[in-house]
């Protein structure tokens, strides 16, 4: 589990210990059973990848309520698939597309059970002003320490 | 229009992604006038996207690192935490499925 941050891009790759079709199929069709709880926009009971050039990923809300926070800009099973983020600083949907963000992941096969998953998220200047009022929300009492522990607790375990 | 919604701002603002520059060299090749890019400059530094600092006689311009560095670092620790899951799944259910 390796990250880099260089200009306007974060990039972070893993190594899975599964077939390459089967880590596709998680990191998409199941990507509710993994996706960060914490990073959900309300309190979610759903989470949808839907797989098509064109479709969104959705968080379902225990009242109803739909969130269709990124678009599958690519979708080319199991090897690559790039979605957009929509979300703004203050993590509410942004429309206007050219202040979004762009993830690319690439999957390649390393022998027929192993696969090294990259992830590419770039553009990130994209989401440009703000970034005073994110700082903010990091600083939340929901932010990022509390995570941080709860992942160093599973980490120890 | 915000900050990064106007096209010479947002060359501008890519060009200071190589690192720190003066007004002179950010124009070069630019279709706009020097004052021109110093009023954008100003723009950008009331954004908070862009700084700028004394050095020797001339004023240098950089994207402003406080911004960056913490968008930066919110999706670094974001999907490293996220990578870290995903892994934990996709071999766990293989266990679970054989």
């Amino acid at each position: 589990m390796t990250t880099q941050v260089a200009g306007t891009s974060v990039r972070a790759s893993v190594v899975v210990e599964a077939p390459i079709e089967h880590a596709f199929s998680v990191f998409t069709e199941q990507i509710g059973t993994w996706w960060p709880k914490e990073h959900h926009l309300g309190e979610v009971e759903e989470m949808v990848f839907e797989p098509r050039v064109g479709g969104n990923i959705v968080d379902r809300e225990v009242g109803g309520k739909e969130t269709r926070w990124a678009r599958v800009l690519a979708y080319e099973p199991p090897h690559r698939l790039v979605f957009s983020w929509d979300l703004n600083n203050q993590f509410q949907i942004e429309t206007d597309k050219s202040k979004t963000s762009e993830v690319e992941v690439t999957f390649v096969a390393d022998g027929p059970a192993r696969t090294n998953v990259m992830l590419d998220h770039r553009k990130l200047d994209n989401h440009g002003e703000g970034w005073e009022s994110f700082r903010d929300a990091l600083g939340s009492p929901d932010g990022w320490p509390l995570e941080l522990n709860a992942f160093a607790k599973v980490a120890a375990a | 229009m915000t900050a990064l919604g106007d096209p010479t701002r947002r060359a501008i603002f890519e060009r200071l992604a190589d690192g720190p520059m003066a007004v002179g060299a950010i124009a070069l090749g630019l279709p706009v006038s020097r004052p021109a890019v110093s009023q954008h400059l100003k723009v950008l530094k009331q954004a908070g996207l862009v700084s700028d600092r004394p050095v020797a006689n001339r004023r240098l311009y950089s994207l402003d690192p406080r911004g960056i560095e913490e968008i930066h670092a919110y999706f670094d620790r974001f999907w490293n935490r996220a990578l870290r899951a995903f892994k934990t799944a996709a071999e766990q259910r293989q266990e679970e499925t054989p």
